[in-house]
């Protein structure tokens, strides 16, 4: 937790409202997302109880088990959720675009748009994630067969929950870590986890938010007491009347669900959100590729290589979403300049044709002077990027105390044109405001790793042939209580 | 003392302290007010009712039914299943002691402990000094003796799916293994023996993916032990806080809320917002500590300098009120902070 944001909190209390923490909106938001609310069976391994489904606020379909501990019903549920899921998510894999890649040499094809998918909170990504394992090893024929849709949908809900660990991706969102990402409330962590309370502080304020503290719950778990008092009977004796009293749970959650999306949208989007979003349509028309070529279902655990690099490519992820979302807000880039990775400054002197001839060919290598009365915690020699000018390189040349701060000598390279003679704004002139962060955008080289087949011994070596990673059914693992 | 106790709770009868309450109470060591409520067993579920902030701390029927069938499917049949999944032999000799009454059950849980060589012990109890006070446990565990050692074997509903569980239940279960283990290792020290005849490995059962047969895993409880022991040893004497409060403080549930809010002023709670989810009495405290920065959590409170109050924040980050010596140096930060934040937001 940094301190700008805890002071943000600390404001909320004090003011009885939440504080914006964005000025900018972080995630991309599509135009027809599909919200889906979850509700699980207390006790049970990952057994749905209902859900409430659809792609627009004023047609959910509510869909139930009535009797959760039946294996037929439970299929069913899988099968009506699939009929409700699959066309929406197949539905994007039609026009597509030429993307350029290998500097231009070949082309390959991006859906020109991809699916969205809302959740109430972080167990439900959980829950979801689950109900891909419980169901994309299944098979329509065999011993236990299940209806067709079942383990398609266990294969996209798997994607789409390996999607959402991956910071920045928006294909499969939660309510609550996007609305935690742009506002913070005058209550804790733990507390903000309650959606009914967190979108309250933001809507209204604090005595609503107490007052939705015991509002109906967002999910997946429902409420021990309503287990006990209302659930139970209902189910004991097979109430006819049980559709409604879920549908009547979960409609408060479903509004929020929309008024949530409607906030989000009220915010301009960062400009780098849609550099993000097009790695989400990349990932998504793979996927959707895989799954047209009949793609066997994902295995159980990964392997070491496939492990290792998943690693690194989330660890990329994370901090290119770190230094998108600082160059996008500056809010966010506050929170640098107040740890010391980040100052500003206004440009006294600048020499904007300097040319460096020391070497075999002179370089245009322009200075600047930056007067700043924030900390700078920079060696000399350290490279600075500036989020008006990512392209441009500022490495520092000295850094001496002067009047009420501290003058920063910085040397510029790249970013200018190809002549020794800067582009005309390229070089930020006397005046000028700038802000400079050891942040970069710079491109990350992914590591080698070994193929599959030469995984070393002390990572488990080679994995067993395919057929016996994925193939295996739960069914005959685990015997008739597969469930 | 216990006459002190006893008075203190009123004319209820006294709440017992589980495997449960203790990890709890060591999750928040700091905590005077569960130290002493818990002493003397007083029923924070009524209190919180009486005096107007109830909290819902009630478990699923379904969850439970669910323990329960997958509890007994382990234990039928001379505990079949349970032998199989431990690899115990069937010759193995299966003992409960839970038919017995209270009073007997310690006294043959220390004979059947005591001679035990090779059998599983179902429903023992066990007793645990907690500041100050010994507390029976009634764990719902057995005691599985093999070759001299005995091991704490922990039977839970919640499923392990390709090798992997939910973290948080993970983590609870080596917590209330660990008090197990500790209280094993305290009757074997009072029986004379060697308190490391009880492993620190514990094995916990869990039904396996989707289905309902059982998985034995071996958790490692040594780190869970060793802070149990560390937060037992820091928990303030109780019986020196009972003996500072004034004579007139009860905490009989059926006083007037007025009445208790004046009783429970006298010592000192330390709230925070993870005691929602463990103490029966937070959402009290919770109310009562309403404008101070422990309501925003432990790291908010950190990244605010450990000031006390909110108001007193905003105070010295708007440069309202002069810092002290100790606060100078949060007070920059959160002025700069504020600055910033301005800055960006106007």
């Amino acid at each position: 937790m940094s301190t700008l944001t805890a002071l943000a909190r600390a404001q909320a209390l004090v003011a009885g409202r939440a504080q914006p923490i964005a000025t900018v909106r972080h995630l991309h938001v599509q135009d027809h997302p599909l919200v889906l609310i979850p509700l699980a069976m207390a006790g049970e391994a990952n057994a749905p109880l209902a859900a409430m489904v659809g792609a627009s606020h004023k047609a959910p379909r509510l869909l139930v088990v009535t009797q959760p501990r039946d294996r037929d019903l439970r299929f069913a549920f899988f099968a009506e959720l699939a009929e409700e899921l699959l066309p929406y998510l197949e539905s994007f894999a039609t026009e597509s675009e030429d993307v350029p890649i290998d500097r231009g040499k070949d082309v390959r094809q991006r859906y020109l748009d991809a699916p969205q998918i809302w959740v109430p909170n972080p167990g439900g990504i959980d829950f979801l994630r689950m109900l891909g394992r419980s169901t994309r090893f299944r098979t329509v024929d065999g011993e236990y067969p299940v209806p067709i849709g079942v383990p398609l949908l266990g294969r996209w809900l798997t994607f789409l929950a390996g999607t959402a660990e991956i910071p920045g991706s928006s294909l499969l969102l939660n309510a609550v870590q996007a609305l935690g990402l742009h506002w913070a409330t005058g209550q804790s962590a733990t507390e903000d986890a309650q959606f009914g309370t967190q979108l309250a502080w933001i809507e209204s304020g604090a005595a609503e938010a107490r007052e939705a503290e015991n509002g109906p719950v967002a999910g997946p778990a429902t409420d021990p007491e309503f287990d006990n008092k209302v659930l139970a009977p209902l189910i004991e004796r097979s109430a006819p009347e049980l559709p409604d009293v879920l549908r009547e749970l979960l409609l408060p959650t479903w509004d929020r669900m929309w008024r949530t999306l409607d906030l989000l949208r009220g915010l301009p989007a960062g400009e780098r959100v849609s550099l993000r979003w097009d790695s989400d349509r990349d990932a998504y028309t793979a996927f959707a590729q895989y799954i047209a070529e009949g793609g066997a279902p994902q295995p159980r655990r990964d392997g070491a290589v496939a492990a290792a690099a998943r690693l690194q490519r989330l660890e990329n992820a994370a901090s290119r979403y770190a230094v998108q979302r600082a160059f996008d807000d500056p809010l966010v880039l506050a929170e640098y300049r107040l740890s010391g990775a980040a100052f500003a400054g206004v440009v006294t002197l600048a020499n904007p044709n300097r040319v460096d001839d020391s070497g075999k060919r002179p370089v245009l290598r322009p200075r600047i002077m930056v007067h700043t009365t924030e900390p700078v915690r920079m060696e000399p020699g350290t490279s600075l990027t500036s989020p008006s000018r990512t392209a441009q390189k500022a490495r520092v040349v000295s850094v001496t105390p002067a009047g009420d701060g501290v003058d920063v000598l910085l040397e510029l390279s790249g970013g200018m044109g190809r002549k020794l003679v800067a582009e005309p704004g390229s070089v930020p002139e006397v005046g000028e405001r700038l802000i400079l962060t050891t942040l970069s955008e710079a491109f990350r080289p992914g590591g080698a790793f070994p193929e599959p087949a030469e995984t070393p011994w002390t990572h488990g070596g080679p994995p067993a042939p395919p057929a016996d990673v994925t193939a295996a059914p739960e069914a005959a693992a685990s015997g008739e209580a597969d469930q | 003392m216990d006459d002190r106790l006893n008075q203190l709770r009123g004319p209820a009868k006294a709440k017992r302290h589980n495997a449960r309450t203790i990890a709890a109470l060591t999750g928040n060591p700091g905590c005077s007010r569960r130290a002493v409520l818990d002493a003397a067993g007083v029923d924070k579920v009524k209190l919180g009712e009486q005096l107007g902030f109830p909290g819902s701390f009630g478990q699923s029927r379904f969850a439970l039914s669910r323990g329960n069938a997958f509890e007994a499917m382990l234990k039928a049949d001379d505990c079949e299943l349970l032998r199989s999944v431990l690899g115990a032999s069937s010759s193995l000799a299966y003992q409960d002691l839970g038919a017995s009454s209270v009073d007997d059950r310690h006294a043959q849980t220390v004979k059947a402990i005591a001679g035990a060589r090779a059998a599983l012990i179902d429903h023992p109890l066990l007793t645990l000094d907690v500041a100050g006070q010994t507390v029976y446990l009634e764990p719902d565990l057995v005691a599985y003796a093999n070759q001299g050692r005995l091991q704490v074997v922990e039977i839970k509903s919640f499923a392990i799916v390709d090798d992997q569980a939910d973290s948080a239940k993970v983590s609870a279960a080596a917590v209330q293994a660990a008090v197990y283990v500790l209280a094993l290792r305290e009757l074997l020290t009072r029986l004379g023996q060697d308190p490391m005849l009880v492993s620190h490995e514990v094995v916990l059962v869990c039904p396996e993916n989707f289905s309902l047969s059982p998985k034995a895993v071996v958790l490692d409880v040594r780190k869970q032990l060793s802070t149990l022991r560390r937060q037992l040893s820091r928990l303030s004497s109780v019986s020196s806080l009972i003996a500072e409060l004034p004579d007139f403080v009860s905490f009989d549930v059926t006083l007037e809320p007025a009445a208790l809010v004046e009783a429970l002023g006298h010592i000192e709670p330390r709230y925070a917002p993870e005691c929602l989810s463990a103490c029966e009495l937070s959402v009290y405290c919770r109310h009562e500590a309403a404008g101070g920065t422990a309501v925003l959590g432990r790291t908010v409170r950190e990244a605010l300098g450990g000031i006390e109050s909110v108001d007193e924040v905003l105070a010295l980050a708007e440069g309202r009120q002069a810092p002290t010596e100790d606060q100078a140096e949060s007070a920059a930060l959160l002025q700069a902070a504020l600055r910033l934040r301005n800055e960006a937001l106007y």
